[in-house]
C-alpha cells in the first residue's frame, strides 16, 4: 500500500519509547488516519533491545514494518542505530539521539562500544544527530528525552501540522505537561 | 467510541461487552494483558490470577458449568499445562459459554518453543475462532461464546504475539448483561465417568458435523473477490500480511472460524481461482486438510514452517521480490542481551552458586533464567515451569544410584513454585532424594510484569488476603531442613549452599527479598526497608582486578583504559553485592 508511511523507533528498555510511540499513534488517529503499532517487549526492561513500529495511511493492513520499508527510522541509542539501518527505505530519513548505553559485552571489559557508526551512514542515507539526552537535562528533566525525540520525529516527516501539544495534554501527567511541551519544541527545532 | 488498543486489551473489552462473569489466568507473555485488563472491570467480571493454567481452566469450567460466561487465558505452553481438563470438558460440553485463549509466540519473543496450538482444536474437537486484528479480537469474543452456548462446546480463542501485542483502532460497543444460565444437575453430562463418556464421544461427532456446517455459513470465514489468477486462504496475523502484499491483485478467503474448517467453502473458492496459496504461520494446519479433501494447494513448499512470518518473506516467496535496503556491516556492533538488573536479588545468590564446584544446577522458567548467561553461567538446564525440582530429583537419584559425585541444586523462582513447583517438591519429600531446592522468592511474579501470586498478600483486583508461607508450606509435606536468608548477603548464601550440599536429607533454601522493580508494598516496606544508597569505587583502591565485573551487574562498567572499575550512580541501588564480591575492599557504600 504505496500511501502507507512507515515509523521505526528504537532503542534500549528505559528510555520511553514505548510513550513516545503512544503519544505518535494518538496524534495520528486524532488526525483521522489508519493507524497500526507493533512493539516487541517481554525482556526488554531488563536492558535489551526495544523497537516500536508505527504504520499510518488510509488503509493499514501488517502492523510490522518490512526492510527498505520506514520512511524514517528513529533511534534513542547510537548503537540501535545501525542494528535496524536495513528496515530504512533507500529514500528515508534517519534521526538519532546521539547517546550510548553500553550492553554487558562492553560492562564487562569484553568488547569495545563501536566507533564511526554515525559517520558511516551520513554518507549513506540523511542523517540527523543531536543530543536529546543533553536538552532534556537543561530542560529539568532527562526522562522528557523521549518527547524530545517525538518533537525531532514529527518535524522530520513533515507532520507538524497535527497539534501535538494538544496530544500531550492528554497523555503525560497534569505537573509534567509544560515541561513535555517545551520538550516537543526543543526537538522540533533540531530538524531544518 | 473509538480507542486504539492492543489485542489482549481488546479481548478484554470483548470479555466485557460479551457478558463475560468470570475470568481466570495465570501470567506468560504474550497473553498477561488479557486479565490485567479485565482486572478493573471489578463491578462486572470477577477476575483472578491463578497459580497455574490448569486450575485457571478447571475454575472457568466450574464458572461455566454453573452458567456463567467464562474465560480463561493463557500462553501457548500454558495449554499443554491445561490440557487434561480442555480434553475432558470436550466431551462434557458446556453449561453458560466457555473461551479459552492460547496466546501463541511464533518466532519465540519470549518463550522456550513456538508450538502451534491451531493442532489443539482439532486434538481436542473443540470449536476454534482466530482474530486477525484487534477489532477482531473485541468481536470474535462475544462471538465465540455465542458459538459455545449455541453448539454446546468450549471455544479455543488462538491468537499470535503480534495480535497480543500490535494497536489498532478499535470501535467499541455496549455490555450485554446475560446472567446466569440455570443450574441442573445432569449427571450423565457432567460425569466423565466411562460409561458416560461412550456416550459423550458419539455426540461431540456429531457436534463436528454441525459446526463445520456453521462453518461454511458463518461470515466469519469471508470471501473477498478480486482477481481470481491467485487465490489465498489465510487466517490470523498471516491473513493482513497477505493483504499487506497482494492487495487486491488477488482474491482471499479469510477465515475466522479455523476449526471444524468450512471444506465446502473451501473447495468452492479452490475451483474458481487458478492458482491456491494457503499462507499460514508455523504449521501446515490448514493446508494438511486440504490436501487431505483432494485439493491442491501450495503452501509450506514456499512459506516457511519455522519462526515469524512477515509481509517481506511472503513477497520473496511468491513473488520473488524484495525491497532495495542500505548496506551496512553489522559485524562491528555489539550484542546487547538481557540481563539481570542492577540490584536484582538473584545475583548475589547466582554469584555465589556460580563458585560451588560439582555442582548440577537445574533451572526454571523465570528471570532468573538469566543466571545462565554470561559471566554467571549458573544453569544447566530449562525445560518447563516446575521441572527444576522434579528433573533435579531425578538426576540426583540417577546420580546417587550410579555413584556419581555430584550434586543437583535446583532453582525456582516464588511464582513457578506455585505455579507447579510444589507437587515436584512433594516428590523430593515422598521419595527423598538430597535434591537441593531453592526457591528465589521476589515476593512477586517479576518475569511477565508484576502480578500478585499466592505469595504476595494481594489478588489481581486489589484486595489483601492472608499470604501463604513458604518456608511452613515446605516443612508441612514434610522437608526438614529449610532456610530462609537473604540473598543479598554473600556469607550467608555461599553457608547455606555449603550446609545444604553436605546433607544426605532433602533441603530447602528460600532466598527472600523483593525484585528490584517492584513497587513495595507496606510489608514490603516494613520488612525491607526503604532506603536508597549507591555504591562507589574507590579508585586509589582499585586493583583493576575486574572481580566486580563477575557479578554480571550492568550498573558496573570497566574502563579499560586506567584500567579501573566505575559504577554508574544513576544505575545503582546500592545493593552491596560487588561490595562484598570486591576482595580489596576498593567499594564503599555511600548516602543518597
Amino acid at each position: 500500500m504505496s500511501d502507507v508511511k512507515n515509523i521505526l523507533l528504537v532503542g534500549v528498555g528505559g528510555q520511553g519509547i514505548i510513550l513516545a510511540s503512544k503519544i505518535l499513534s494518538t496524534g495520528l488517529m486524532n488526525a483521522g488516519y489508519d493507524v497500526k503499532m507493533s512493539e516487541v517487549h517481554g525482556m526488554a526492561q531488563r536492558g535489551g533491545s526495544v523497537t516500536t513500529q508505527v504504520r499510518f495511511g488510509e488503509k493499514v493492513y501488517s502492523p510490522i514494518i518490512g526492510k527498505g520499508q520506514a520512511d524514517i527510522l528513529v533511534s534513542f541509542e547510537k548503537m540501535e542505530t545501525g542494528k535496524w539501518i536495513e528496515y530504512l527505505n533507500v529514500k528515508g530519513k534517519v534521526v538519532v539521539n546521539d547517546y550510548e548505553i553500553l550492553s554487558a559485552p562492553i560492562l564487562i571489559g569484553k568488547e569495545e562500544y563501536p566507533r564511526g557508526i554515525m559517520e558511516e551512514l551520513k554518507e549513506k542515507t540523511d542523517v540527523t544527530v543531536f543530543k536529546a539526552a543533553d536538552i532534556a537535562k537543561e530542560l529539568g528533566n532527562i526522562r522528557t528525552m523521549n518527547v524530545v525525540m517525538v518533537g525531532a520525529l514529527v518535524k522530520a516527516i513533515g507532520l507538524d501540522n497535527i497539534d501535538w501539544e494538544e496530544v500531550l495534554r492528554n497523555t503525560v501527567k497534569e505537573k509534567y505537561i509544560d515541561i513535555n511541551i517545551k520538550a516537543l519544541r526543543k526537538g522540533m527545532e533540531q530538524v531544518k | 467510541m473509538k480507542k486504539f488498543l492492543t489485542g489482549n486489551e481488546a479481548v478484554a473489552r470483548g470479555a466485557y461487552e460479551a457478558g463475560v462473569t468470570f475470568a481466570s489466568a495465570y501470567p506468560g507473555t504474550p497473553s498477561t494483558e488479557i486479565l490485567e485488563n479485565i482486572g478493573p472491570y471489578k463491578e462486572d467480571i470477577y477476575a483472578e490470577w491463578a497459580p497455574n493454567e490448569k486450575v485457571a481452566l478447571e475454575a472457568a469450567i466450574g464458572a461455566s458449568i454453573a452458567g456463567a460466561r467464562a474465560l480463561a487465558a493463557m500462553k501457548h505452553v500454558g495449554v499443554n499445562v491445561a490440557a487434561d481438563p480442555l480434553f475432558t470438558y470436550a466431551y462434557t460440553g458446556v453449561n453458560g459459554g466457555l473461551i479459552l485463549v492460547s496466546a501463541d509466540d511464533p518466532g519465540m519473543h519470549s518463550s522456550q518453543n513456538e508450538q502451534d496450538n491451531r493442532n489443539y482444536a482439532k486434538f481436542a474437537k473443540v470449536a476454534m475462532v482466530e482474530p486477525s486484528d484487534s477489532q477482531e479480537a473485541k468481536d470474535f469474543v462475544k462471538a465465540a461464546l455465542e458459538i459455545s452456548e449455541k453448539f454446546d462446546t468450549p471455544v479455543l480463542f488462538r491468537m499470535t504475539t503480534r495480535i497480543c501485542h500490535s494497536k489498532g483502532i478499535v470501535e467499541f460497543g455496549e455490555r450485554e448483561e446475560v446472567g446466569i444460565k440455570e443450574y441442573e444437575k445432569n449427571i450423565p453430562k457432567y460425569v466423565a465417568i466411562p460409561a458416560n463418556g461412550r456416550v459423550l464421544h458419539v455426540k461431540v461427532e456429531e457436534r463436528l458435523k454441525k459446526l463445520e456446517e456453521f462453518s461454511n455459513t458463518t461470515e466469519l470465514n469471508r470471501i473477498e473477490w478480486n482477481d481470481k489468477k491467485i487465490g489465498i486462504i489465510s487466517s490470523g496475523i498471516a491473513y493482513q500480511y497477505a493483504k499487506e502484499v497482494f492487495g487486491d491483485k488477488a482474491s482471499y478467503l479469510k477465515l475466522g472460524f479455523t476449526f471444524p474448517l468450512p471444506m465446502k467453502k473451501i473447495k468452492d473458492f479452490a475451483d474458481q481461482v487458478k492458482k491456491l496459496y494457503v499462507i499460514e504461520e508455523l504449521e501446515p494446519y490448514i493446508e494438511e486438510q486440504i490436501r487431505a479433501a483432494g485439493i491442491d494447494c501450495i503452501g509450506k513448499e514456499v512459506i516457511p514452517r519455522i519462526g515469524e512470518l512477515n509481509p517481506d518473506i511472503i513477497a520473496k516467496a511468491i513473488l520473488g521480490e524484495e525491497r532495495e535496503t542500505i548496506s551496512f556491516d553489522e559485524s562491528k556492533l555489539v550484542s546487547r542481551p538481557p540481563t539481570m538488573c542492577a540490584g536484582c536479588p538473584h545475583r548475589g545468590f547466582f554469584y555465589e552458586l556460580s563458585k560451588k564446584k560439582n555442582v548440577m544446577v537445574t533451572g526454571d522458567i523465570g528471570c532468573y533464567t538469566l543466571g545462565s548467561a554470561e559471566p554467571l553461567s549458573a544453569m544447566d538446564t530449562c525445560i518447563c515451569m516446575g521441572a527444576s525440582i522434579s528433573a533435579g530429583h531425578g538426576a540426583q537419584k540417577a546420580f546417587n544410584k550410579h555413584g556419581v559425585d555430584k550434586r543437583v541444586v535446583a532453582v525456582i523462582g516464588d511464582s513457578t513454585f506455585f505455579h507447579t513447583g510444589v507437587t515436584s517438591l512433594l516428590d523430593i519429600a515422598y521419595n527423598r532424594s538430597n535434591t537441593v531446592t531453592v526457591i528465589l522468592d521476589n515476593r512477586i511474579t517479576g518475569m511477565t510484569g508484576h502480578q500478585e501470586n499466592p505469595g504476595t498478600g494481594y489478588t489481581l483486583q486489589g484486595e489483601k488476603v492472608p499470604f501463604i508461607d513458604i518456608p511452613s508450606l515446605c516443612k508441612s509435606i514434610g522437608i526438614e531442613n529449610v532456610k530462609t536468608i537473604n540473598p543479598l548477603k554473600l556469607d550467608e548464601v555461599s553457608k547455606a549452599l555449603d550446609e545444604t550440599l553436605a546433607s544426605d536429607e532433602p533441603s530447602v533454601i528460600i532466598t527472600r527479598w523483593p525484585c528490584v522493580l517492584k513497587k513495595p508494598t507496606p510489608e514490603d516496606i516494613e520488612e525491607f526497608g526503604n532506603e536508597k544508597f549507591v555504591c562507589e569505587v574507590l579508585k586509589g583502591d582499585c586493583k583493576g582486578c575486574r572481580i566486580c565485573t563477575k557479578t554480571g551487574c550492568p550498573a558496573i562498567e570497566f574502563d579499560s583504559n586506567i584500567k579501573k572499575a566505575k559504577i554508574n550512580e544513576d544505575m545503582c541501588v546500592g545493593c552491596e553485592v560487588c561490595l562484598q564480591a570486591c576482595p580489596f575492599d576498593a567499594i564503599e557504600k555511600v548516602g543518597e
